[in-house]
């Protein structure tokens, strides 16, 4: 059953190297459109510090609403993804696999990267650690929610704007919690509790959403 | 599982409903009188609500509007359970009856949502001084209304039936997370909508003369939103058996006489 959690998770991990381009362009993403708000808003600091904690998940919401997309599309097509679904293994465990990679490459260099954006967005200094652990978290509970979407939607051709459709409001109460970890710890109250939400929704998502994704696979793939 | 082969009678109801033809039917004979038992409900509700219901002490007569707002939203509620409940006996009891009653929910209950959205922002203007505030009940009912459209949108994604049917039903029950936030999000939040009024463990929080006509609109309502279900459900009953003998024999009974 661990096997194959860890094998999917290292050709995952593997083809995301071979492809670097590709899984570089959610982050791109992400940078390019931050340089967008202080153009099209005002490029005021004091502003800029007021609307910054809800911009940068708003916007690490779209960069990976952006690559969801493409976590069962390439073995769609290719044809692994049929080979998956018939081995006779639990195929929720190589599915979460699947996801932790996707994490691996798109929420986490999204983390990593953030303090970089709130330095430009003019983020106050108490900010920072909260936006990088409500980041680390809340992008893991949106990869393992747009996985179930992706499953639905991998049969269709013009599956992608469909999928940002279903997934966006199940991602809402995600960006609701985790902008509200960074305001509070700026507005210099106790930001434990709303990461905490964070982190039931990331543990309920664990239980739920690779199970979801492997159902909605198996029965929308086959035909 | 002998007891399950036996067809006892409590069970025997549950296995008939996967029949589209009995289900037509049987709803055939009920449809006249729950139309006219909504038709009273609704027509008695109104004229109660909206004619001989005191007005409110600081709201006047804008108040009045409860009468539709909450029926809908109640409506809008429960019949995303109903549409994922369907949704949910389609995956596990392959029972193709219940996928056709899912499809006809959901363009039902998202016309609610939209009623209770809309008929709330009338009534926000006299009474808040605005149509539309980001509050926590307000905003979890717009999320309510892309769900809706999302299972739309993935229902009629697929060319096949079938896969439009099972995706739609996963799609359902995953939404399902958000209706227990939208019921309990007046309370564990404080904002400007006010808290539940109407609970079933304790008396209402108004007054019976106010209350008695909303009781009789909240059960007009559920007896209306069967009614539109059945309909739709029929609808889509004839559209996918139309190649059965049933149908054809029906279509051509009706066009003759």
């Amino acid at each position: 059953m661990a096997s194959g959690f860890s094998a999917y998770l290292r050709r995952d991990l593997l083809l995301a190297y071979r492809r670097r381009g590709e899984a570089a362009s959610p982050l791109i993403f992400f940078v390019m459109v931050s340089t967008l708000i202080p153009l099209g808003i005002t490029p005021e600091s004091a502003r800029l510090a007021e609307i910054a904690p809800g911009i940068i998940w708003v916007m690490a919401l779209l960069a990976t609403l952006l690559s969801t997309d493409s976590l069962f599309a390439s073995d769609y097509q290719d044809g692994s993804l049929e080979q998956l679904l018939i081995s006779p293994q639990l195929l929720a465990m190589p599915v979460l696999g699947k996801i932790t990679a996707h994490w691996m490459v798109t929420g986490l260099p999204l983390t990593l990267a953030s303090p970089l954006l709130g330095l430009m967005l003019s983020l106050p200094a108490e900010g920072y650690v909260p936006m990088m652990a409500s980041l680390a978290i809340g992008t893991a509970c949106l990869s393992l929610v747009g996985s179930v979407g992706a499953a639905l939607t991998v049969s269709l051709r013009k599956g992608g704007l469909l999928l940002s459709l279903l997934v966006m409001p199940l991602y809402m109460p995600v960006i609701i919690f985790g902008s509200a970890t960074v305001q509070s710890a700026i507005d210099g109250f106790a930001w434990s509790g709303p990461l905490a939400i964070l982190g039931a929704m990331l543990a309920a998502a664990i239980a739920l959403c690779p199970i979801a994704a492997a159902g909605a696979l198996r029965l929308t793939s086959i035909n | 599982m002998n007891w399950l082969s036996n067809w006892s009678p409590s069970w025997q109801w549950f296995h008939r409903l996967g029949s589209p033809r009995w289900f037509y039917q049987t709803t055939g004979r009920w449809l006249p009188w729950l139309s006219l038992l909504a038709l009273a409900l609704l027509g008695t509700g109104l004229v109660w609500g909206l004619g001989f219901a005191p007005q409110d002490a600081k709201q006047g007569n804008s108040f009045r509007i409860i009468y539709l707002h909450v029926p809908a939203s109640f409506l809008a509620l429960a019949g995303y359970y109903i549409m994922a409940i369907a949704g949910a006996v389609g995956l596990i009891w392959k029972m193709k009856l219940s996928y056709m009653v899912m499809k006809s929910a959901a363009p039902i209950g998202a016309v609610l949502t939209f009623l209770a959205l809309f008929t709330g922002a009338v009534w926000g203007k006299p009474t808040w001084g605005t149509y539309w505030v980001w509050d926590a009940r307000i905003t979890s009912m717009l999320i309510l209304l892309f769900l809706y459209l999302g299972v739309l949108a993935l229902q009629y994604a697929f060319h096949s039936n079938e896969a439009g049917n099972k995706a739609s039903a996963i799609l359902a029950l995953v939404g399902t997370v958000n209706i227990p936030i939208i019921y309990k999000s007046v309370d564990w939040w404080y904002t400007l909508h006010q808290p539940a009024t109407i609970k079933l463990t304790s008396a209402p929080s108004m007054h019976p003369d106010m209350f008695q006509p909303l009781l009789v609109m909240i059960l007009g309502f559920y007896c209306f939103y069967v009614v539109a279900l059945f309909l739709f459900t029929r609808a889509e009953i004839l559209r996918r058996e139309r190649k059965t003998t049933w149908v054809k024999a029906l279509v051509l009974g009706e066009s003759q006489s």
